[in-house]
Formats: C-alpha cells, structure tokens, sequence
C-alpha cells in the first residue's frame, strides 16, 4: 500500500511540490503571525523554512539540489528550476512603473560595478589572507564571491584548480543564501523602501537567487524593480571576472 | 481568456531569454546578459500598448497576475534546492569571502541611492 502512494507521489512530482510549499508557506505565516507578531515576514521565514529543507535534502541526498535530489520531491526542482523562476519573475514586471525604472537608469550601472568590485576585492582578500599568491586562484575565490555563476566561469576560463572552483562555488553560495536572509533584516537601515533603492539594491548584490527572494521577502512590490537591476550583474561580473579583474590581480601578484 | 495573459507572458520571457543569450554570445560571455530585464520590459510595453487599444482584457491580465502571484511560493521551491551543504562545506573561507562581500555590498547601498535620485533636493 505505502509502494503504491509512493509511486503516486513519484508521478505527480508538481503537485507535491505545490502541497509541500503550500503547506511550508502556510507554518511560515503561522510563526509570523503567532511568535514575531509579524515582525518578520511570512515569507522571508518560509524562504528560511526553503532553505532548511535544502540543507536536510543535501544530507539525505548528497547532491547539489538540496531537496529536490530526493525523488519525491523532484517536483520542487521543477517549481523553483530557472525556467518557472524567470517567468514568475517576468510576470511581477507587470504593473511596476516605466518612469520609475528610467529615472535610475544611471545609478544602476555605477551600483553594478561598485557591487561586482567591491565583493571581488572582498573575496579575493580572504583568499590572500588564507595564503593565497597566484593570481588565478585569487581572482576565482573574489569572482566567486560576485556570484556563485561568475565564480566558475571566470575558474573555468583562467584554468583554475578544482578545489579552489568548489570554494569560489561555496562563497557564492554564501553570499546568495545570506542575501536571502539578511536582506529582510537590513531593509530599514539602509532604507530599501522605494523602486529607486531597490534598484540600487538589485544592483549591488546582483545574486539572482539573493535578490528575489530578499525582495519577496521585504516587500514583493519592489521585486521588479530589483530584479530588473540584478538581470545584469551576473553577465556583467562574466564580463569582468577573467579581463579587467584578472589583469588588475595579475599586477597585484605577478606569480 | 486566461491563456492569452498566460501566453503574452510566455512570449516576452522567450524572447527577452533569447536575447540574452544572444547578448551574452556577442560579449563573449557564457551566461544570459539581461535577458530577464529585457523580457520584463517588453512585458511592460506590450501591456500597455493593448490596454490603451482596449485588447488586453481582465481575463488576460489574470493570466499575467496568476504568475505574479506564484513568484513567492516559486522562490521558496527555489531556496529549498539551494547547494546549502555546499556553502557549508567551503569553510571558513568561503563563509568570509561571501559574508564580508555581503556586508560591505549592504553599507554601500545607502550612498549610492542617494548618489543618484534625481530632482528631490539634489544636494551635489
């Protein structure tokens, strides 16, 4: 009997993952509600309660995609893969405003750049702190601390080790996971309020994953607004990572 | 109907991909530049060409909502296949090369922002 709803299970894999974060959604906002007295927002603890999920997925499995690695919940992979991520993203374009979007056109380009070097030279200091002297190793770890794409791809192109691409992966991932979580958090005092700081947000941290989902979890009005932003943070660090970073490391340590 | 919003949608986000990836092969680069923000844009204006024309109905736009909607819930299927044990597994590390990029990306934003709002009492 239990080998029977199994397979079921097993089939239906969306419809599992819609019951799973409908049913993860709906805790969220009972501890929102009921603990923080909605302090914090519901959906910034179910992007938590997500993230939770993925790391006990990660032990259970062993894999890269946390839960989703576990045939039963298959389906999750689906509902929160790239493909359905990007459309629900396009979608929430719908409705923001063009002025708005324009008037920080700008800015947004200063906030990109200032964003991809400074969490280079971030990353690319504790990599020199933890020994670090050849410029290629250097410049993976500090490109893997603009986001966990630009880490590998810049790795891939210099001809990195592999250990040093699986810690330029890691920092990436850090940094998305602490976008997540610290974005709802800091929201005040930075004042992330308005399209135009939102847009300097996207921006800055550039993550994709980071963005939308600190943004769902602050104030999804300002989801497009960011987002349209951190669209091109990730090419941008692609485009730096293994030139312009690369040489400037190179002078810096000439190994 | 429903399934023209739905549509409308699926088109931009195709088109909006395409030509991030197409930008992105021009630069060079392996990955999608823009693609998203382009998709969003031409979602913006197609929108609001079709209701000044009276085309887009709500039905439609339903369709579109339906999708905008689902965005929390999608982003928390996301997380929940987050590489957590990964970003675990780097070490001290990976955890202070992402962190203190984090933090001093968050202490910028307040400069920024204010570098560059136009019209309301531009102090520079």
């Amino acid at each position: 009997m239990s080998d029977v709803i199994y397979q079921a299970l097993l089939k239906n894999g969306l419809l599992v993952a819609f019951a799973v974060v409908g049913a993860l959604t709906w805790v969220s906002y009972f501890i929102s509600d009921r603990f923080t007295r909605g302090r914090l927002h519901g959906s910034a603890i179910a992007v938590f309660g997500g993230l939770l999920l993925a790391y006990v997925g990660g032990v259970a499995a062993g894999g890269k995609n946390g839960i989703a690695d576990l045939p039963m919940f298959a389906g999750i992979g689906l509902l929160g893969g790239a493909m359905l991520r990007d459309f629900a993203i396009v979608a929430t374009a719908y409705g923001a405003s063009f002025a708005d979007l324009k008037r920080s056109g700008l800015p947004v380009v200063i906030a990109l750049f200032a964003g991809i070097i400074v969490s280079f030279i971030c990353g690319a200091g504790v990599a020199v702190a933890y020994g670090y002297r050849d410029a290629v190793s250097i410049t993976t770890i500090g490109a893997g601390a603009v986001t966990y794409i630009v880490g590998p791809i810049t790795g891939a192109a210099l001809g990195a080790t592999s250990d040093v691409m699986a810690l330029s992966i890691a920092a990436g991932l850090v940094k998305a996971i602490l976008v997540m979580i610290a974005t709802p958090l800091v929201a005040k005092s930075i004042g992330l309020d308005n399209p135009h700081t939102a847009m300097i947000y996207g921006g800055t941290m550039g993550t994709n994953s980071g963005v939308s989902a600190g943004l769902a979890a602050t104030d999804p009005k300002l989801v497009p607004y960011g987002v349209m932003a951190a669209t091109f943070y990730t090419g941008l660090g692609c485009l730096l990572g293994p030139s312009v970073l690369y040489f400037a490391t190179r002078l810096i340590f000439p190994g | 109907m429903t399934i023209y919003g739905v549509a409308l949608l699926a088109l931009c986000s195709l088109v909006g991909l395409v030509a991030g990836e197409a930008l992105g092969f021009v630069l060079g680069v392996k990955a999608n530049v823009g693609g998203v923000g382009f998709a969003m844009l031409l979602l913006l204006f197609l929108t609001d060409w079709l209701k000044r024309e009276g085309r887009f109905t709500a039905p439609s736009a339903g369709g579109v909502m339906f999708w905008s909607a689902m965005y929390i819930p999608i982003v928390v299927a996301m997380a929940a296949q987050q590489n957590v044990l990964g970003a675990i597994k780097g070490g001290p590390l990976a955890f202070l090369a992402g962190a203190i990029g984090v933090g001093a990306s968050f202490a910028m934003i307040p400069f920024l922002a204010r570098l560059g709002r136009p019209k309301k009492k531009d102090g520079a």
